[in-house]
């Protein structure tokens, strides 16, 4: 909690990958001096919950592909951690063609020039993108 | 390859005008930059969303540092963004081929060397190219500890993504540095702009009233039964983020910034600054214990109590209202 520099938080947040931040905090002098952190718990818990809400989405999004109720597409766009907003601002479609194009019978007869769009968007191949892969 | 060395920051922007101006031979702190930049801010603005949730900044918006550094310092920069994403590597190309160090602005979300826990979609990351061999650039990312490296196709991609403070491929590198900085003035000035921002703005979102607006605006939540199950806990999650996970240097920026005031006081052999330290400090420390608690209620991991969340906002506020009290009458 404190700012004292022997009492930054150290708590090995899982969210880092192995990596240190950069903090401020004061020696004994006063002085400002930057340290290292390996996480603080309050920031752990926060970023975990905007990950865990993105890996429910993931999960129900690849849950209805699977079972035909939606198109691959959605699920490559929450894996990509967008939303549907996102997805019509980088891949320059209409969010109504996007929702269109999350009915699996449409996604089918996608041209291959749409498909081109969603690949460069979504950093995936258009040959994965006709398929549904979780990892692609 | 030119002679560079990397520095670690704590927020990306901060960082590269410290690195470039140091590498340029005008030796300037991270924390140094921040403060001459006026970058201490709150601003919580209901109308712009971020995946669904109000925008909460504690800092000026991206490119106020930069801008604010030349405004300070006397510093020229070289911008230069693109419509051709192609175009735009060619030109990174030939600034690294004569020997520049250039400043990029890119999406988090697209650059490879990040750890999955920490890849959002946010566009308004800030890097610095110092080098390329063969396929891959030689970066120094501010938040990082060591120098990493960072394929062509991904660097375009993180370069050109689209969305919301989109860089359009921003490049950016200084074609003219003073000899030296007048802190004597600069500083005065810089804090005033400052307490400009925090004390002196017309709207109520803005500055140390929007503080309290946003205790305000956690008790209207908890009344809603429709926002109170699901929406208010996710909120919570998001103000603690904005405070402390972007690369802030902890509480919300304001730890750089009492580090600026304390390097001030220093320079300027000022015990104003040094007391406005001390009470920035403790504002600062007052904001992690709002992180803390608030944190732990998104988390469910204790009960939800938006009153005491409101109560430790206003002291946040209090505590704030003190230090940029002292600092108007320092820069008056």
């Amino acid at each position: 909690m404190s700012v004292d520099h022997s009492q930054v938080p150290q708590d090995n947040s899982h969210t880092y990958g192995g990596h240190r931040k950069l903090l401020y905090a004061t020696d004994e002098r006063g002085d400002y001096v930057a340290v290292t952190s390996s996480g603080w718990e309050a920031e752990t818990l926060a970023t975990d919950s905007a990950l865990d809400l993105l890996a429910q989405q993931q999960e129900a999004a690849w849950q209805r592909a699977q079972r035909g109720e939606t198109s691959p597409l959605e699920y490559y766009m929450v894996y990509r951690r967008m939303d549907i907003a996102l997805l019509a601002q980088t891949s320059g479609l209409f969010r109504w063609r996007i929702r269109r194009h999350f009915r699996p019978a449409i996604y089918a007869r996608l041209s291959e020039k749409i498909l081109l769009r969603y690949a460069e968007a979504l950093g995936i191949e258009t040959r994965v993108l006709k398929t549904l892969v979780r990892q692609p | 390859m030119t002679d560079f060395t990397h520095q670690q920051s704590a927020h990306c922007e901060s960082g590269v005008m410290s690195s470039l101006l140091t590498h340029h031979g005008l030796a300037m702190s991270e924390p140094m930059a921040f403060g001459l930049a006026a970058a201490a801010s709150f601003a919580l603005i209901p109308l712009v969303k971020i995946s669904g949730l109000p925008l909460v900044a504690y800092r000026m918006p991206p490119r106020a540092i930069i801008r604010g550094v030349q405004k300070s310092t006397g510093v020229r920069m070289a911008f230069a963004t693109f419509r051709d994403a192609e175009r735009g590597m060619d030109a990174l190309d030939a600034a690294l081929a004569a020997g520049k160090i250039v400043g990029l602005q890119t999406s988090v979300f697209w650059l490879p060397y990040f750890p999955e826990g920490m890849r959002f979609h946010f566009n308004a990351h800030n890097i610095v190219v110092y080098g390329r061999e063969r396929d891959e650039y030689l970066i120094s990312d501010p938040v990082f500890e060591t120098p990493v490296r960072c394929d062509r196709q991904s660097l375009m991609k993180a370069r050109f993504a689209k969305g919301a403070l989109a860089a359009k491929g921003l490049q950016y590198f200084p074609t003219h540095l003073p000899p030296s900085v007048d802190y004597e003035k600069a500083i005065p000035a810089a804090i005033k702009r400052n307490v400009r921002v925090m004390t002196g703005a017309p709207l109520p979102f803005v500055g140390v009233r929007g503080i309290r607006y946003m205790g305000k605006q956690l008790l209207k939540l908890e009344r809603d039964a429709a926002k109170r199950e699901r929406y208010l806990p996710l909120y919570l999650g998001h103000i603690v983020r904005m405070q402390e996970e972007i690369g802030t240097g902890g509480a919300g920026f304001r730890f750089i910034y009492a580090a600026f005031l304390r390097e001030a006081s220093r320079l300027l052999n000022d015990a104003h600054l040094k007391e406005a330290a001390v009470a920035m400090t403790e504002a600062g420390d007052h904001w992690r214990l709002f992180a803390l608690r608030a944190s732990k209620m998104c988390k469910g991991r204790e009960a939800m109590d938006v009153a005491l969340l409101d109560n430790l906002l206003n002291g946040c506020a209090d505590r704030e209202a003190q230090a940029w009290k002292m600092l108007a009458q320092y820069s008056r």
